[in-house]
């Protein structure tokens, strides 16, 4: 074991991270693993409990959450820059909770960048290879690979303050990748970007990522990045994952009230269950309405619950109604011009912020104020959660 | 041409005038918001100092206190042996000194180029009113030494209204017979191996001061804002104590009989007949002059060290390079500008430093200020002016290198 770590930093970095160590073959499903793993920073609470994940070889898997929900402490862990109060941590089957940093081999995308300044973009590429002892005829070619692979060939001789934030997060990820390291953590580095150059950089890291075949661990506070870039999302909140899903999974069929708040748009009801047969519930509205939903997070009589419905599940147009649909009334609030849809409010069941999403076509119906209308959705598409 | 392609305003005012005239008001009043300040400094630091400079190279007094004998220079060249209307005029002129009481100033001036010849002139004043011609013989007769080259050679250059003696004593230097310079012997050296001395026991306190620093600057600028804000409390305390009681506190500590010497002697370390003599000698100059000058590389470090981002170190520890590593190739440079203007600081205040070694150094912990200072003391104003001004010329060579590798914009000072 010792004498592994000894010689990981000059091994070349084709085999760093693949090559199995104390475990024989590890599972490929099982190439990160968090087990148990609990982090307290100051004694008296704890920021991450209980946080139990593996992220299979290959995968593309995104921590998603509000801020202080602790993703970024296990993304820190994970590089080795905080240690676990309880728990381990397995790289490849082989437990890192005790390998500095510097010996893990794990690439690394900082928010900030953290390109050094006071080197060139090639000075910076060539940090991670010189550290291991590559001959210089080879870092050059790594270098270029690198650079090419991120579209940036011809900045190798420029500083990081001479380029744009587009371009210094292309270095970045550029650096975290030279030294082909099979897992790379990438902390929230899209986040500095503007709106436009975000999507665009979303879509590159994920081709790159399908090209290379690294593993990526993600972390972002955007839903919108978490649901296009990953193969599954862990959302994380209060130091626990809510839900690990894929993104259509997680979108459609969220677990928790937390997790369809988070995610997306939603309309959420409130009620008290009336019954629950098999997966349906019965729910009794606050207007006394009863309606029927998807049991999730109810199972008994008189439990208080919180239907969650898509805006764009939600129809008011009686010949586009769902067969089998539930209508309820509602009245108009305002409607909000948004381009490419119409956001309308309305006051439905005792929530006055129910939202309806309609496409902007042409001949759509004008909603006013205070206009009365009837509102349906397919009953699948109710999920009685839990109260929020 | 130009004028054809100027652009104009929508009236057909040149733009360049019209952009003048709006900006015109803006500047007056921002300059008469500087103008009191800088008429304070012109008044209070340009003038006098350059007054003192000035003294260095300009002295009156001789030609004054001897106007046949600067007659007589300025009628011959500088080849010309003293014949009798040269010693015509020395009587002259000291018969004038006996009557103003002037022998002592014009002796004075001159015994700075040739020691031991002030004598010379207060007693030869004395007897000036009894010289009469033929005047060489007169005058030789009072005293042989009147014969010397290297006097006639020196009332020469004092008669000039504007002479380099000075810098030539500065440096060790005097004029020979034949009124060429050349080294004075060595027991009487004292100026350059100051100077020498000066440059590298500052340059120590530096290198001292940025050792003890760099951790402690790295400290508060890493830890929570309420620690470092009292850390930072702590590094500025000894500016809100007088300097005085600075360095007494030190001899208190550092003396023979002092707490040091005591607590050793106690716990066996040292035989009490063998104290050791940690002041009024360099060692407490060093000691002191470091504690005296720490907060000015604290402060300039931490202020460059709190912008450095953590990431980078992280980023470097993630690349794979190892904790010294990570430091030495991405941190400390990072820090150089802080470095740099800390460095740079400490090294200009320890090189002009004067009331630390005054008090503690004792005989041997004296520099080049102390000299100044007794210089100026002992109302020799253009010897402490020389070495001034060589002190800050050599302090601007050292900044203009400094420029040349580091580059002065760099600089941080917190």
């Amino acid at each position: 074991m010792e004498a592994t770590f000894a010689t990981h930093g000059t091994l070349p970095p084709k085999a760093q991270g693949n090559t199995p160590r104390s475990h024989g073959c590890p599972d490929p499903a099982e190439y990160v693993v968090f087990d148990r793993v609990q982090k307290s920073y100051d004694g008296l609470s704890l920021v991450v409990k209980d946080l139990n994940l593996a992220v299979s070889k290959g995968e593309f898997l995104t921590m998603l959450g509000p801020s202080g929900s602790g993703k970024t402490t296990c993304l820190m862990m994970l590089a080795g820059f905080e240690t676990a109060t309880h728990g381990e941590i397995r790289l490849s089957g082989r437990d890192i909770n005790l390998v500095p940093p510097h010996k893990r081999g794990i690439g690394m995308v900082f928010q900030s960048y953290a390109l050094f300044p006071h080197m060139t973009v090639a000075e910076n590429l060539s940090f991670p290879l010189e550290v291991r002892g590559i001959a210089k005829p080879q870092r050059e070619a790594q270098i270029k690979h690198a650079l090419d692979m991120v579209k940036m060939g011809a900045f190798a001789d420029r500083r990081p303050a001479q380029l744009s934030g587009g371009q210094q997060q292309r270095i970045a990820l550029a650096r975290a990748l030279v030294f082909d390291p099979a897992l790379v953590l990438m902390d929230e580095p899209l986040g500095a970007l503007d709106k436009h150059l975000r999507e665009h950089m979303q879509l590159e890291i994920k081709s790159l990522h399908e090209r290379i075949g690294i593993t990526v661990v993600y972390v972002t506070h955007d839903q919108s990045e978490a649901l296009t870039m990953s193969d599954r999302i862990a959302v994380f909140n209060d130091g626990r994952i809510q839900q690990l899903a894929t993104p259509a999974d997680l979108y459609e069929r969220p677990q928790n009230s937390f997790v369809a708040q988070f995610i997306g748009a939603n309309n959420s009801l409130r009620g008290l269950v009336e019954e629950v047969k098999g997966d349906r519930a019965l729910v009794r509205l606050s207007n006394g309405e009863l309606i029927s939903a998807t049991a999730v997070g109810v199972n008994a009589k008189g439990q208080e619950t919180s239907v969650s419905i898509r805006p764009e599940r939600v129809e008011f147009k009686p010949e586009l109604m769902p067969a089998g649909a539930h209508t309820i009334d509602a009245s108009v609030i305002d409607t909000v011009y948004m381009g490419d849809i119409l956001h309308c409010r309305l006051k439905a069941a005792g929530n006055d912020n129910f939202i309806v999403k309609m496409r902007n076509t042409l001949g759509q119906t004008k909603l006013s104020p205070g206009e009365r209308i009837r509102i349906g959705w397919h009953p699948e598409d109710a999920r009685a959660l839990d109260p929020i | 041409m130009a004028a054809l392609l100027e652009v104009t305003t929508a009236d057909g005012r040149p733009l360049r005038v019209a952009l003048d005239a709006a900006r015109g008001r803006a500047r007056l009043r921002a300059m008469a918001l500087v103008a009191p300040l800088l008429i304070f400094i012109v008044i209070t630091f340009v003038v006098p100092i350059g007054q003192v400079l000035f003294r260095s190279i300009n002295n009156e007094g001789f030609a004054q206190t001897a106007p046949n004998l600067t007659a007589w220079f300025d009628a011959n060249p500088t080849n010309v042996a003293p014949d009798e209307t040269a010693y015509t005029a020395l009587a002259a002129d000291l018969e004038l000194m006996r009557r103003n009481r002037t022998a002592g100033a014009a002796g004075t001036r001159i015994n700075d180029v040739l020691p031991g010849s002030r004598s010379l002139f207060t007693s030869s004043a004395r007897a000036a009113a009894d010289f009469a011609a033929p005047f060489k013989d007169a005058v030789l007769a009072k005293d042989a030494r009147w014969a010397d080259p290297r006097v006639w050679h020196a009332m020469r250059t004092a008669s000039n209204r504007y002479s380099l003696d000075y810098y030539i004593i500065a440096a060790d230097r005097q004029r020979d017979a034949d009124g060429r310079i050349v080294s004075v012997p060595p027991e009487r050296r004292l100026y350059v191996g100051l100077f020498a001395k000066t440059l590298w026991q500052s340059a120590f306190i530096t290198l001292l001061c940025l050792a003890l620093a760099f951790p402690i600057a790295h400290l508060i600028a890493t830890v929570r804002q309420s620690t470092a804000n009292l850390l930072l409390i702590l590094v500025l305390l000894p500016f809100w104590t007088s300097l005085l009681v600075r360095t007494s506190s030190w001899i208190v500590l550092l003396q023979g009989q002092g707490v040091v010497n005591n607590v050793l002697v106690a716990m066996g370390l040292i035989d009490t007949d063998h104290r050791l003599k940690l002041i009024y000698n360099n060692v407490g100059t060093i000691i002191v002059m470091t504690h005296v000058l720490l907060p000015f590389i604290v402060l300039p470090l931490y202020s460059v060290m709190r912008m450095i981002n953590p990431a980078y170190v992280r980023a470097a520890r993630s690349l794979g390079a190892s904790s010294w590593t990570a430091f030495r190739r991405v941190y400390l440079p990072l820090t150089l500008p802080g470095v740099a203007a800390g460095s740079l600081l400490v090294f200009i205040l320890a090189v002009g430093y004067y009331i630390t070694p005054a008090l503690v150094g004792g005989a041997d912990g004296q520099l080049i200020s102390n000299m100044i200072q007794y210089h100026l003391g002992a109302s020799n104003w253009s010897l402490a002016a020389a070495l001034a001004f060589i002190l800050l010329a050599g302090v601007i060579v050292l900044y203009w290198i400094y420029d040349r590798l580091v580059g002065v914009d760099k600089l941080k000072l917190g």
